[in-house]
């Protein structure tokens, strides 16, 4: 109420940024946790939103803050279905460490037991609301497999002591994340791991840093700084370290390895395989349903639900069997609408008005999280001869959707609308965004795992093959997508390859 | 992703149920400019607050006019409609205008509120008929753009929420199933 556009986006902002205005949770509210087009170009080979942030915190205060853990029919089902190349881990490698990001960061969700979505250390759930416990309900009855759980979430429902150590407070129900929240209801750099950095004393944060790229030492063989150009003021500046984490986001992590080039790496640091910035890969986000649930009249919420429910992936776990590889996560949910003037005999005057301030009819809606198959000509790679305004080279990006995206697709909406009619959920439309890769904002690759350096650029460790003492553990090490979101499974690697180089550079070997 | 970015997508999908929803599927074209005749004049806003009064009167709670509504379409009309939806609009202030004189003889400002209302239970009538029945591409019916800048105006703002809605700033909690009977209001969010 006290936005002039209510939270909406006004023209001129919409035509200086046709971009970044697409971008989910994007309003008149919260549009400085975005870039402004003009700033930031780059180039689109084939169509790509390429969604970024660059605040200090960046985009963990804009995430969608889905948490759900990878399973190991994820970790496997490239290798076991011959779609893609294997991971060098597996569940368990990462489990203990999906514990110690969640007991830190904080994760709602229930403990259900489902294979295609193992448990973690949750504090309690968002409630599902009475519609969304008869879906859950019918979803189980009919098909006997399909889950409808409560929201895995990134938001203390009940704060523990790790959690107000970190000056953090309880979730308020108020669902305004986007705007970063003032209580540190949900996780964030900001609202966590920044703050118990600084506790340490050792923690110097610098802003308006645009890295140039990665230092190597021809003779040391290693990596030794960060080569850094002030936004401003655009002076350089080198930093150095013992070790180097990558973590500038997925895309932004594959253009910085290419920029480092040196003699022993003319084509990118770590990039003896020559596969740096290619098999780049992302969610399919294209489909969306929505329908009307009569009854449910005497039930209603409390609060703001800044959660969705969500449906185990149900496709290809132990066979294949489907027409197409890879799985699916459904996002769900029911809402009762505001206003129950739609079938009021007056529509103008006060008997209408009257009706549009109760509560209305129940609306369910869902949306896909489907996974996509990496492929070495889904790329990004530098620019030749465009640059930005800090002398770094553009990134192209050459990435597409396949006909696997489409048959995905279209068994997501031919499910979806089965297992809603089954629920007596009535007017099922569904909808095609058609959107442009990138908008999922879950870009991913470019950089993978994997156990042979001739195939992979980082090991099982995160690490570089070739240069040790670098470490990338954010979306660009992504060997596939999964079906999950996939944000708290790089905290994951990350916590994970951090305890790793400290042991390495305690046994001198880094 | 998350919920509120899954509603109003979902609005899209079923045609703008949510008001003001229309206006958020057209994509921009770069060069647009303010149609003339915006931003509106003070006797314009008056008119506006006249029609939104009779679509939401004050009844025990503010009506439109409390919430400002006519000033809020001036803004929302003149900063993010695209021209074409501007146009639709400024035209169909005076269609308003010449429907009344019309059916009752004389311009809607003079007119009743008896008369106000019959006329634009008419009209709403004609604008749901027309958005019906017309093609995707076909431009919006003016009243179907006053009316939900009507709904939207009023129950987002700070009267319509607060006093013609339930709003708590700070819900503190999430609960999953309250009761709820006929006539209770409904949440403003």
């Amino acid at each position: 109420m006290e936005l002039t556009h209510r939270g909406n986006i006004t023209q001129e902002t919409r035509q200086k940024n046709p971009l970044i205005t697409k971008a989910a949770g994007y309003g008149e509210d919260n549009k400085h946790f975005f870039i402004e087009d003009k700033d930031h170009p780059y180039i689109q080979e084939k169509p790509f939103d390429w969604i970024r942030g660059y605040q200090v915190g960046g985009k963990s205060l804009t995430w969608g803050r889905a948490t759900q853990r990878w399973s190991d029919y994820e970790f496997t089902g490239p290798k076991r279905f011959g779609y893609g190349f294997d991971w060098p881990i597996r569940y368990a490698d990462v489990a203990p460490w999906y514990s110690h990001v969640e007991k830190f960061i904080g994760v709602c969700g229930n403990k259900d037991g489902i294979d295609a979505m193992p448990d973690g250390e949750f504090l309690p759930p968002f409630e599902l609301n009475c519609v969304e416990q008869h879906l859950k309900k019918s979803f189980l009855k009919e098909y006997g497999n399909r889950y409808l759980v409560h929201a895995r979430w990134a938001h203390l429902t009940q704060p523990t002591q790790v959690h107000l150590d970190q000056g953090r407070g309880q979730c308020q129900a108020r669902n305004l994340c986007m705007r970063g929240c003032p209580f540190g209801g949900y996780f964030s750099s900001n609202s966590s791991t920044l703050p118990w950095a600084a506790k340490t004393g050792n923690l110097t944060i610098r802003p308006n840093s645009v890295v140039h790229s990665i230092i190597y030492d021809e003779q040391k063989g290693k990596a030794t700084g960060v080569r850094i150009i002030d936004a401003v003021t655009k002076t350089t500046t080198d930093y150095f370290a013992k070790i180097v984490f990558v973590n500038a986001s997925a895309l932004n992590s594959n253009l910085v390895l290419m920029n480092s080039v040196s003699n022993r790496f003319p084509n990118g640091l770590g990039n003896d395989s020559g596969l740096l910035g290619k098999y780049v890969c992302f969610h399919n986000y294209r489909g969306w349903m929505n329908g009307s649930i009569d009854g449910f009249e005497d039930g209603y919420t409390y609060g703001r639900n800044p959660t969705d429910a969500i449906i185990a992936n149900y496709r290809n776990l132990k066979k294949q069997d489907t027409d197409f590889v890879g799985g699916f996560t459904t996002f769900a949910g029911a809402y009762r609408q505001r206003g129950n003037g739609d079938q009021c005999p007056e529509q103008i005057g006060a008997t209408y008005k009257e009706a549009m301030t109760e509560a209305g009819p129940w609306h369910v809606y869902a949306y896909v999280q489907g996974e996509t198959i990496p492929k070495e000509s889904n790329h990004v790679r530098l620019s030749k001869t465009e640059k930005d305004q800090w002398g770094i080279p553009q990134l192209v990006t050459s990435v597409g959707y396949d006909d696997n995206d489409d048959r995905l697709l279209k068994d997501f909406f031919t499910q979806t609308e089965e297992m809603l009619t089954k629920a007596g959920v009535k007017n099922i439309d569904h909808a095609d965004t058609k959107q442009a890769p990138g908008l999922d904002i879950h870009e991913m690759g470019g950089c993978r795992m994997g156990k042979d350096p001739k195939t992979s650029l980082l090991n099982e460790w995160n690490q570089l093959h070739h240069c040790k003492n670098v470490f990338v553990t954010d979306g660009a090490c992504m060997t596939s997508t999964g079906n999950q979101s996939p944000s708290i499974l790089y905290m994951t690697l990350t916590a994970r390859a951090v305890d790793y180089a400290v042991r390495e550079m305690k046994k001198g070997n880094l | 992703m998350n919920r509120r970015e899954a509603l109003s997508r979902v609005a899209v999908l079923v045609g703008g149920s949510i008001v003001g929803a229309e206006f958020f599927l057209s994509g921009c074209k770069p060069g647009d400019k303010a149609a003339a005749g915006l931003p509106l004049s003070a006797e314009d806003m008056a008119y506006l607050d006249e029609i939104a009064e009779t679509i939401l009167p004050a009844t025990s709670t503010p009506g439109a006019k409390d919430a400002k509504v006519g000033a809020f379409m001036n803004t929302m009309v003149t900063d993010c409609y695209e021209e074409k939806d501007q146009k639709i609009f400024l035209e169909g202030m005076g269609k308003l205008n010449a429907a009344c004189s019309k059916m009752h003889g004389h311009d809607f400002m003079k007119a009743t509120p008896e008369h106000r209302k019959e006329l634009l239970t008419a009209l709403d009538k004609e604008a749901k008929d027309y958005q019906k029945s017309k093609k995707p591409e076909d431009p919006a019916h003016y009243f179907s753009l006053m009316k939900q800048l009507t709904l939207l105006g009023f129950f987002t703002s700070e009267v319509g929420a607060t006093k013609a809605l339930r709003y708590i700033a700070v819900p503190g909690k999430y609960e999953g199933c309250i009761p709820y009977k006929k006539g209770d209001k409904a949440w403003a969010t």
